[in-house]
């Protein structure tokens, strides 16, 4: 179970972006969270995620309240989660091969990275030579493939994709999507899958929440 | 009736440095009337937003263009800069920008900005109540409100800089709009109400050609729609019949409406070719299902579909 209890974050202790709100995605389930852009949901996937810490309330993963956040998170907690952004080109270093960048998670022990990464570019369909490029001589929906890889490689229990498909076109959309679920049968991984497209979170996620005006109006 | 644009045979190659080509339009001809809307829909890197430059006369150096894109009778392709700069953008082609904070200037006020457009396209002078007005008039048209005209423009929000945007865009009374992904980033609403809003402007005399990888958009307001895939044009059809009933006839347009969530949600296998090493044959054939040897010639645009093997699908629909 992943919980967000009383949860009140934002960048300005005197004008948080959201106050208070509560969120639960049940093990193995996957959530939407809908809302408009600029209403907080981003930045409740950032502290869902350990990336924002909160000014108040807590993180419980798996029974575990959250230690920590960023660097300071301690690595097993921190490592349970993946996490896929909207803007590929602003969460991918530049100067890594799409391979090198689908490797980043992963510490020494060069065997197992080499077959790691092949599995998952197999996975998103990042096959030939794509994978010794780097992010500008791919297209969005190419390095978007390589984030949702690097996002899997240390086998998350929970993802967190925040807008991740805004950009994309609706096939690129549609496999991604279908890169995700394969992945969540496989491990029955959770997810809390943030958009502002009904349409696409009411069709990929057990259950949608709407961002209303004071936070997620979940009655789960 | 004689059509707003008429575009013919538009090739655009880009020469790279190390003798490399990249073939980003191959061989698009369609015509856009008056009143019409035409979307041209694909995936990014398809092609489509180089098509829009080139109506512009906004292509880089190293592009290389073939065929002609009439607008009434000046060829687009053919114009010079200045007589593209001083007689076409903003006169004759408005362009509704892809993200309009980037497009309107940082520095300045809406209405200053509106006001120096005003003075520029039009005879409404350079100062005074009569400019005044008209940037009043040019604001109210796009729905932008008249409270905001001192802001700058970090200080709207994405749909009003959009209506910034298109405010400016319009201040021209140009024949032909081109909007490249007006809706990028926007919420469903906003998207919604920005293509009604456009499809609003085009009333009876103008053209409007709306580019965008946003299906939903397109089916919302088009009355025809072209489908782009890696360089060509592989279908163009009306609306009503691509998105309802009988639906697309091109193998890549069906997978890609199928493609939607509100559909099956199954992905296309595979991923397009690249612009640099466009096989042979259609360059669709390695994720085509109907592939067979003939593919290995290149299909041409025939009664509406570029494929050898197009989907006869709607044999349903005339049999009822
Ligand atoms: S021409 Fe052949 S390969 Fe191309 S779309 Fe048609 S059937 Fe498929």
């Amino acid at each position: 179970m992943l919980e967000l209890l009383s949860v009140t974050a934002g960048y300005d202790r005197r004008a948080p972006v959201l106050s208070d709100v509560t969120l639960t995605v049940e093990p193995g389930a996957a959530v939407g969270l809908l809302g408009p852009s600029g209403c907080g949901k981003s930045t409740l996937a950032r502290v869902a995620a350990l990336l924002h810490e909160p000014y108040a309330g807590r993180v419980v993963i798996d029974g575990e309240p959250a230690r920590g956040w960023r660097h300071r998170a301690p690595r097993a907690q921190r490592t349970a989660f993946g996490v896929v952004f909207q803007q590929p080109r602003l969460s991918a270093d530049p100067r890594l091969s799409l391979a090198d960048l689908i490797a980043e998670p992963l510490r020494a022990g060069r065997l197992e990275h080499t077959a790691r990464v092949r599995e998952l570019a197999d996975a998103v369909g990042l096959g030939g030579d794509l994978l010794g490029r780097r992010p500008h001589e791919v297209s969005d929906g190419q390095l978007q493939r390589a984030c949702l890889a690097r996002a899997l490689t240390l086998r998350p229990r929970w993802l967190i994709c925040d807008e991740m498909t805004a950009m994309l076109d609706a096939s690129t959309t549609a496999a991604l999507v279908g890169v995700v679920e394969e992945y969540r049968r496989e491990t029955g991984a959770g997810l809390l899958a943030v958009g502002h497209d009904r349409v696409l979170l009411e069709r990929w996620c057990g259950r949608t929440v709407e961002w209303g005006e004071r936070g997620p109006a979940d009655d789960a | 009736m004689t059509p707003v644009l008429s575009v013919e045979r538009l090739s655009v190659r880009f020469r790279m440095r190390d003798g490399v080509s990249v073939r980003a339009v191959s061989d698009a001809s369609f015509d856009l009337a008056a009143g019409e809307c035409l979307a041209l829909v694909g995936e990014s890197g398809c092609g489509k937003s180089v098509l829009a430059s080139a109506l512009l006369g906004l292509l880089p150096e190293n592009a290389e263009t073939a065929g002609s894109a009439h607008l009434g009778d000046t060829d687009l392709l053919a114009a010079d800069e200045r007589t593209l700069a001083r007689r076409i953008r903003g006169r004759r082609v408005g362009l509704v920008p892809q993200s309009p904070a980037a497009h309107l200037t940082p520095v300045r006020t809406v209405r200053s900005q509106l006001a120096e457009t005003i003075s520029q396209l039009t005879r409404a002078g350079r100062r005074g109540p009569q400019l005044a007005t008209a940037v009043a008039a040019a604001a109210d048209r796009a729905a932008f409100p008249l409270d905001h005209l001192d802001r700058y423009p970090h200080e709207l929000s994405g749909g009003l800089a959009q209506r910034a945007a298109t405010a400016l865009a319009l201040v021209g009374d140009a024949p032909l709009l081109l909007a490249d992904e007006p809706t990028t980033g926007l919420d469903r609403d906003l998207v919604e109400r920005t293509v009604d809003e456009l499809r609003r402007h085009i009333g009876d005399d103008r053209a409007l050609l709306l580019i965008t990888h946003d299906l939903a958009a397109a089916e919302r307001i088009a009355d025809r729609v072209a489908v782009m895939y890696a360089s060509r044009i592989v279908e163009l059809a009306d609306a009503d019949a691509f998105f309802g009933s009988p639906g697309p006839r091109h193998p890549y347009a069906r997978g890609l409406l199928n493609a939607l969530p509100d559909r099956e949600f199954a992905p296309i296998p595979g991923m397009p070719p690249e612009l640099t090493t466009l096989p042979d044959g259609c360059a669709f054939a390695a994720r085509c299902a109907r592939a067979d040897d003939t593919c290995a010639w290149v299909p041409g645009l025939l009664d509406g579909v570029a494929c050898h093997h197009p989907e006869t699908a709607g044999a349903e629909v005339t049999r009822a």
